[in-house]
């Protein structure tokens, strides 16, 4: 019964998205605003009712009901019940109705907003999130249904139908297969949530924009309403990411944190589309210029968004013929193609409209150098876009699949990357507008000269590679920079108010939020950047097979064998664990557990690496292989992986800044 | 008699040798891993894993072969310890395997025929993308100056007003000092 219930909502909330979407249409060509309210409350309620059925299906989950094809796919009786939580999106069903209930809870957050002063805008702002909503909720209403259950008739045949067929009962499998051995774990809780609200969250200022095309106010209203909204997608699409980093470092057991797989690929691409926004709205805000380029970039993260969730919803990445085996495939591309093509279409009717109110007078100028960095961002994106894409096109012209792997990405992306450092350290000390050479130079050298030391400290100590010693220069630029923006702020205020330094500090940054927050984010990504040099440059590894007492040796550190031991663990698995004996420059330093579980429910093995971590370096252990009767010998992989730490501190102070230039200001 | 005692221990030397040799020998059979380490030149796993680093097997998509822990990657992997063994290079290995199972097991896709797009229209749309950005700078520069402050709709901006009292702070001390 309660899963007809929470099936039968998911139909009502589908109708009501439906009606929302064509109520605030016909409300806003009519100007009729009881239409366009209806479609407000229309959209207030598919919130609460989403709700429900998510709940349903986590009550479903959690009861362990599994003659609901899904509970029976993802959870099993064994699972402790945060990861019962998590199988809520640990599969294609579940994590689409999952998508379509953080879409609600935007759509449900921006109907109650204060419209008054915006109005006009109010029924093309429903009619965006409604729609996406409707193809979401169609999708999992009539496509992948999470609420279909296992029906058996009396000759043993088996159905997987949502309504109960003639002559057949229902059945119930005692156990269900449990969730991807490679999803539970406690990254993967807060991994897919993040992302998928970065995601959903792009929706509102793409919904901003197209009101914008649709009524001709195209003014920098609309940008001005959704800066937060785009900060803090962004805000969770970085978290998404660097979760998703360090699910991969923890559980996949390779020794590094991103592989430049195509899922990876997909959630950076509305990343790289979106920061290329952040950073050009401000023009537009500041000058009035790039207003077209606004537009179109708004456009393209929401459809990288869908276009990433298409990717790995599909099944394209393994085979293009794969996407054709499931509805779901060319649904999600008509959807994108209707999308693109209706946004695309309104903007070159509004093309004239979005002309610049200003020009640009130098090179050197703010606006100037924020236009190379959206030109190094597209760049990346095109790298990743094609580096995708391609092997798609490969299988579909000569029938050969290919694969674009690492190496591609590194040396297409590379240059790219470290140009945006240059920007990061140089654009805050140029001014809007009217700017030259020769002022900017004033500026910088001492920085740029000062920075110098850590390339040169690095020489002294012996390294050599190019690329690293770039990259330590420009890193130091950075911060040397953001430092010394900082500072000046400061002693303007200490000057102007008489206040402390502590004072001076905490007033600058609360009343330039924006700004100051988006310093702290360029002190993150270059501390990320430390780390990153660090794992893709000095990266090295050994491996071997040992007995006990025998040892590896890695950089300054030596792994002896002690022991290894295999057994089951009550959660249904069966774990070998080996002990090993670390020691660093010759002095024992602790024991390290890498293990190999195996999961007998889902029939699958996971890698745990051991892993002793200091900011200076991981020492990274991976158990490859053993010898299952005498447990005498083993097969060890060891990595030295020089400053990763860094990459994990970057983020977390990536996050602060990006909540400090969050914040609400006391006056909005 | 004495040369007859020696005689018997040297019998009993040599079968406790042979039994040493046979269990050895035994031993061995039992550890397969053993005998290539005991060769003159044994092709250690980092050898393996440097060329297996830049394969991938057709069936575990996008996890390289190094770090692969099917049985069917280790095969491989034995495989290419097998090659290096008789003496071939990483590339002869890559292009090998290429050969029996399609260019998919490489890391990128080899330069010939249509994969050349892979590498040039990534550069080539930058490129233009650079020139375009690069002529409307020019073509910008020469309009006068007419809107340096752009009139925006939203009244009130607490924010812009604070810097432009810093920056004005800023240049009255900047101007005192210099």
């Amino acid at each position: 019964m309660i899963v007809e219930f929470g099936y039968g909502i998911l139909i009502i909330s589908l109708t009501l998205s439906i009606f929302a979407a064509i109520a605030s249409v016909y409300g806003g060509i009519k100007k009729k605003p009881t239409w366009v309210e209806s479609a407000r409350r229309a959209m207030l309620l598919i919130f609460p009712l989403t709700t429900i059925s998510t709940l349903v299906l986590l009550y479903l989950i959690i009861r362990g009901d599994y003659s609901v094809a899904y509970v029976y796919s993802v959870s099993s009786s064994s699972m402790p019940t945060y990861l019962k939580l998590t199988a809520l999106w640990g599969g294609q069903a579940g994590s689409l109705l999952f998508w379509a209930w953080l879409m609600a809870i935007f759509a449900f957050a921006v109907s109650l907003r204060n419209w008054k002063r915006d109005y006009e805008f109010l029924p093309w702002v429903i009619l965006v999130p409604s729609l996406t909503l409707a193809f979401f909720l169609s999708m999992v209403v009539f496509i992948e249904n999470p609420f279909i259950r296992f029906w058996a008739d009396g000759m043993g045949k088996i159905y997987e139908t949502m309504f109960q067929p003639a002559g057949a009962d229902l059945i119930l499998p005692p156990d269900g297969r449990g969730l991807n051995p490679l999803l539970r774990h406690p990254g993967m809780i807060f991994h897919p949530p993040a992302l998928y609200l970065g995601f959903v969250s792009f929706v509102i200022p793409f919904a901003f924009a197209v009101a914008a095309l649709i009524t001709g106010r195209t003014d920098d209203r609309w940008i001005r309403i959704t800066r937060r909204w785009t900060l803090v997608a962004w805000l969770f699409l970085s978290i998404g990411l660097v979760l998703g980093m360090r699910w991969a470092y923890d559980v996949l057991g390779w020794g590094g944190y991103w592989g430049w797989d195509p899922v990876e690929i997909a959630a950076l691409m509305p990343w790289l589309s979106g920061t290329a926004l952040l950073h050009s709205v401000m023009i537009q805000e500041k000058r009035g210029m790039f207003k077209q380029w606004n537009m179109i970039l708004t456009i393209l993260t929401y459809d990288l968004v869908i276009y990433g969730t298409f990717l790995t919803r599909s099944g394209v990445l393994s085979s293009v013929h794969a996407f054709a085996q499931s509805a779901v495939g060319p649904l999600f591309f008509g959807f994108i193609f209707i999308t693109l093509a209706a946004s695309v279409g309104l903007l070159i009717y509004r093309w004239k409209d979005l002309k610049s109110e200003a020009s640009l007078h130098s090179v050197f100028s703010r606006e100037s150098l924020f236009l190379i960095n959206n030109l190094l961002f597209m760049g990346i994106l095109i790298v990743c876009f094609w580096g995708v894409n391609f092997p798609l096109l490969s299988e579909l012209v000569s029938g050969q699949k290919v694969t674009v792997g690492p190496p591609f990405y590194l040396r297409a992306t590379g240059p790219l990357w470290a140009a945006l450092l240059l920007l990061m350290g140089v654009a805050p000390l140029t001014g809007w507008t009217i700017a030259s050479a020769e002022r900017l130079g004033r500026t910088l050298w001492k920085p740029a000269l000062i920075s110098l030391v850590s390339p040169i400290a690095a020489a002294i100590s012996g390294i050599f590679i190019i690329p690293a010693l770039l990259g330590f220069w420009l890193i130091t630029l950075v911060i040397l920079v953001t430092f010394f923006e900082y500072w000046r702020g400061i002693k303007a205020r200490i000057h102007s108010t008489g206040e402390n330094f502590f004072f001076s500090l905490w007033n600058l940054t609360a009343k330039n939020r924006r700004r100051y927050g988006g310093y702290i984010i360029h002190i993150g990504v270059v501390l990320m950047g430390i780390g990153i040099i660090g794992i893709e440059l000095f990266q090295t590894e050994t491996q071997g097979t040992l007995t006990p007492g025998e040892e590896l040796r890695v950089s300054n550190y030596s792994v002896s064998y002690k022991e290894l031991a295999e057994f089951d663990a009550p959660d249904g698995r069966n774990v070998a664990r080996a002990v090993l004996n670390v020691s660093k420059n010759g002095k024992p330093i602790g024991e390290l557990y890498p293990r190999r579980d195996f999961f007998y429910d889902a029939q699958q093995t996971m890698t745990i690496p051991g892993v002793r971590s200091t900011m200076e370096d991981d020492l990274y252990v991976i158990l490859v292989d053993w010898q299952p009767i005498s447990t005498r010998m083993a097969t060890f992989k060891v990595y030295h992986n020089p400053l990763v730490n860094w990459l994990w501190v970057g983020s977390l102070v990536l996050i602060f800044g990006s909540l400090i230039a969050v914040w609400p200001n006391r006056e909005e | 008699m004495i040369k007859n005692v020696t005689s018997l221990k040297n019998l009993r030397q040599n079968t406790t040798i042979a039994a040493i040799l046979l269990f050895t020998l035994f031993m061995l059979s039992a550890f397969p891993v053993d005998v290539t380490a005991q060769e003159k030149n044994p092709v250690t796993d980092d050898e393996v894993n440097a060329v297996a680093k830049e394969l991938y097997c057709p069936v575990c998509e996008n996890v390289p072969l190094d770090v692969c822990p099917t049985t069917a990657c280790a095969q491989w992997r034995e495989l290419i310890r097998e090659k290096i063994r008789e003496g071939w290079t990483p590339d002869e290995i890559k292009i090998y395997l290429a050969e029996q199972y399609g260019d998919r097991v490489l890391a990128e896709p080899p330069r010939s025929g249509i994969n050349w797009l892979v590498y040039l229209l990534p550069p080539a749309l930058i490129l233009v993308g650079a020139i375009y950005l690069g002529l409307n700078i020019q073509r910008m520069k020469k309009k006068p100056i007419i809107n340096t402050t752009h009139e925006s709709t939203d009244p009130i901006q607490p924010q812009d007003e604070y810097m432009k009292k810093i920056e004005a702070e800023l240049k009255k001390r900047e101007s005192k000092n210099g």
